[in-house]
């Protein structure tokens, strides 16, 4: 609860398994969400009558429609190799944030209710039946579930636990326990087209203001359009790039890699989200039309390629699912993957020699890159696998001098969730956020002292939030998360900017040396 | 009597375990998987997915990544036991094919294998207490079903011996409907009934992990989203309402 008074971890100098201690985050609970988040979404306002057998009944629907959710609840043979993986049971010791653990929440009703042992002989597998204690169990644990996948890259089976905690959420929703933070944020975007709930006068009154802002820095005009017909590009990007610190640094930086490569884009107010909520209720129906409404806006504002922003777990509805979702894409430039991520798109510029960056004008950070979870595990970048990890890193690379990574299990497929992911970047979760973080500050802290890094780079809008907020828990200042594109913005070189008027603009030439 | 006796249990274990097998594949195949999740970086063709899927079936390769000791137990007693069953296949086939003949020896080997991996299995799931406080009962009883199962095995091949070519007449008996003698040894029977019983439960337990990792979509899926359109038929189905 956000009043409710918590320690923070203390970070460890060698990380070590901790014992687990049972029960300590029964109490963390999001609030539950109200009628008007409930209805919007097709979900009944409380709790139903008879809901016991309602929840059966969706679970039986649920396991008829995903495979993984069936296969998950029967293969786990309890090898705990799992167990030490989540962060949030790192951070919290509770038992019940051990992937596996958090499974059987689930399992031992489904063995309970659709099993041959778990009928006859419940007390000898574990299963129980689905009772108000449980239900509060299902409430509290999985909400402490970032969906972030590191548990399934460990399972020797493939078990994510991720696909457990959307069809807990959704079996929930379908009772009338819904999460008031992701359910009120969903209704926004069906109703108005994005999170936040900025209407278009807004995202226009923004825009315009990035505008002048970038002109009065650099003396060059870059755009940052909205609703333009016959663009080629529509930016679909998380609508913490509007407003948010260090999020708004990243869309100043994409505008101007479009201004620079000479590529004419808009955001559009009726798909002004790349998040897409819908995948953390594990509500396909809802995460659909989420979807579709960036269909719509491509096909109204006639565009040829689609781009994403940094946000992670939207790049994997992206990656994995747009295709599927909100094809097929037959009426965009085939010769461009539906969709992009910008991270792509800068890369390619970089490796065309199109864009020129004067590195020193990062001199003043130490960079290290926090991989997102969703885009490592559950999405790619580039034409090969393991992209998600080089682009950024290259695109890092090549605007900073100072890069280091930090240890080897803590990054990549192995890297930790930031604490904030899958619909619990909610101040009543603060206490699990700031547990949640303790792998990934711990990571930070080792190369803060052995490399003197001084700041983290991110591409998702979830893992910039979080960090911000987080940090000060563990005496880091909430400055020291970045922006990819904001080290892009920092040190591209605008044809015609104010500072190299005596300078020409070839964009081969190598101008590290002037700096 | 006796011999009627298990004749009959093996019929049924064996009715059990493969209608069992087949109605669970069944349901795992023709259960759709509505979206592109696999657990990346995944390969983006599918003979990239046979290569992932054998590295993980012949040398569990995700669990060597989270816990070396579980690999170690784990690996050692799947392994044995494949040497252990193709070493059983001489119980079955007249005359024995010459690679069966070839590994009878390490199949005992295997024995020893199974052993260790299944001790120190258990002793985890004991002293390890995370993994205590996420284990059943059932998970527990799995283990010493399979070490009695291995000891008693183990101390006819070691120690005690058995009537090999009364076992070997009953079980060739049994493939052709004509019931043989089998021997009446304590220490046989009991060895042949947990192997039943075994089987028995295969299909109702976490046994069922076997078929589910072929299943499984964070390992069988190609990672090629963004160039083919991935659609269930239930999903195809909601596209026509709006």
């Amino acid at each position: 609860m956000a009043d409710s008074k918590f320690d923070t971890p203390q970070l460890r100098e060698y990380p070590i398994i901790p014992k687990l201690k049972k029960g300590v985050m029964s109490h963390s609970k999001p609030f539950i969400a109200k009628e008007p988040h409930q209805e919007p979404l097709g979900f009944p306002g409380e709790l139903v009558d008879d809901w016991e057998n309602v929840a059966i009944k969706k679970m039986a629907d649920l396991q008829g429609k995903y495979r993984s959710l069936q296969v998950y609840l029967d293969s786990c043979v309890k090898c705990g190799a799992c167990t030490d993986k989540c962060h949030y049971y790192v951070g919290t010791t509770d038992p019940k944030n051990m992937p596996v653990a958090r499974q059987d929440l689930y399992r031992k009703v489904y063995r309970r209710y659709f099993t041959f042992a778990g009928k006859y002989f419940p007390k000898l597998v574990g299963a129980t039946d689905l009772t108000k204690e449980v239900l509060d169990d299902w409430y509290s644990y999985f909400h402490q579930c970032s969906q972030c996948r590191r548990c399934s890259v460990y399972c020797p089976y493939g078990i994510d636990t991720a696909e457990i905690s959307m069809a807990a959420r959704e079996v929930m929703d379908t009772i009338g326990v819904g999460q008031k933070y992701c359910n009120e944020i969903i209704s926004k975007v069906h109703k108005i087209g994005n999170n936040l709930g900025l209407p278009g006068p807004a995202l226009e009154d923004t825009l315009e203001g990035l505008e002048e802002d970038v002109e009065d820095e650099t003396g060059v005009a870059v755009k940052y359009p909205l609703d333009v017909k016959g663009a080629e590009v529509l930016l679909v990007t998380p609508s913490a790039d509007f407003f948010a610190e260090p999020h708004v640094d990243g869309l100043i930086g994409y505008g101007k890699v479009f201004h620079e490569a000479g590529i004419s884009w808009t955001v559009s107010s009726h798909a002004s989200e790349a998040a897409n909520f819908g995948m953390f209720i594990g509500s396909y129906d809802n995460m659909r039309k989420l979807a579709v409404r960036i269909r719509e806006a491509a096909l109204e504002l006639g565009v040829k390629r689609i781009v994403f922003g940094e946000c992670g777990h939207a790049w994997r509805v992206a990656y994995s699912f747009l295709n599927t979702l909100a094809g097929p894409w037959d009426f965009l430039d085939p010769k461009y993957p539906v969709p992009q991520h910008i991270c792509e798109v800068t890369y390619n510029l970089i490796q065309e020699n199109k864009l020129r960056f004067d590195k020193s004008l990062n001199d003043d950070m130490v960079l290290t890159y926090h991989d997102s979870c969703n885009v490592a595990r559950a999405s790619r970048m580039g034409d090969s696998a393991g992209g998600q990890f080089l682009i950024p890193r290259e695109i890092i690379k090549a605007t900073c001098n100072n890069f280091y990574d930090m240890s080897s299990d803590t990054i990549k497929e192995g890297t930790f969730c930031c604490g904030g992911g899958g619909g619990l970047l909610t101040d009543d979760l603060m206490e699990l956020r700031v547990k949640g973080a303790l792998p990934r500050m711990e990571a930070l802290r080792r190369v803060v002292e052995e490399k003197g890094v001084t700041h983290m780079a991110a591409i998702c809008a979830i893992c910039k939030s979080q960090f911000s907020k987080v940090f000060p828990y563990y005496d880091f200042t909430m400055d020291q998360i970045v922006s990819v594109h904001q080290l892009v913005s920092n040190a591209i070189i605008l044809t015609g900017q104010n500072d190299e008027n005596d300078e020409e603009n070839h964009p081969q030439e190598d101008i590290d040396e002037a700096a | 009597m006796l011999s009627f006796s298990i004749a009959a249990l093996f019929y049924i274990a064996f009715f059990i375990l493969a209608y069992g097998l087949v109605v669970k594949i069944l349901q795992y195949k023709n259960t759709p998987a509505p979206l592109k999740i696999p657990t990346m970086p995944a390969p983006t063709t599918q003979a990239g997915v046979v290569f992932r899927m054998s590295k993980e079936v012949v040398f569990f390769e995700s669990l060597f990544k989270s816990s070396k000791i579980t690999w170690l137990f784990g690996w050692l007693f799947h392994f044995g036991l494949f040497l252990d069953m193709l070493r059983h296949l001489r119980y079955f086939i007249d005359p024995v094919w010459f690679w069966v003949v070839i590994i009878q020896p390490f199949g005992k080997y295997g024995s020893i294998l199974m052993l260790v991996g299944l001790a120190g299995l258990l002793a985890r799931r004991i002293v390890v207490d995370r993994v205590r406080y996420i284990s059943a009962p059932s998970d527990h009883l799995i283990l010493v079903l399979l070490l009695c199962i291995t000891t008693t095995g183990m101390a006819m091949s070691f120690y005690l011996g058995a009537d090999v070519i009364s076992v070997k007449s009953f079980f060739v008996g049994l493939l052709t409907f004509n019931i043989q003698n089998i021997p009446a040894d304590l220490v046989l029977i009991s060895h042949l009934v947990m192997v039943a019983f075994l089987m028995i439960i295969f299909p109702y337990s976490k046994l069922l992990h076997a078929p589910g990792l072929f299943f499984s979509p964070s390992r069988n899926q190609v990672d090629n989203a963004r160039e083919k359109r991935h659609l269930a038929k239930w999903a195809q189905e909601l596209e026509k309402t709006n």
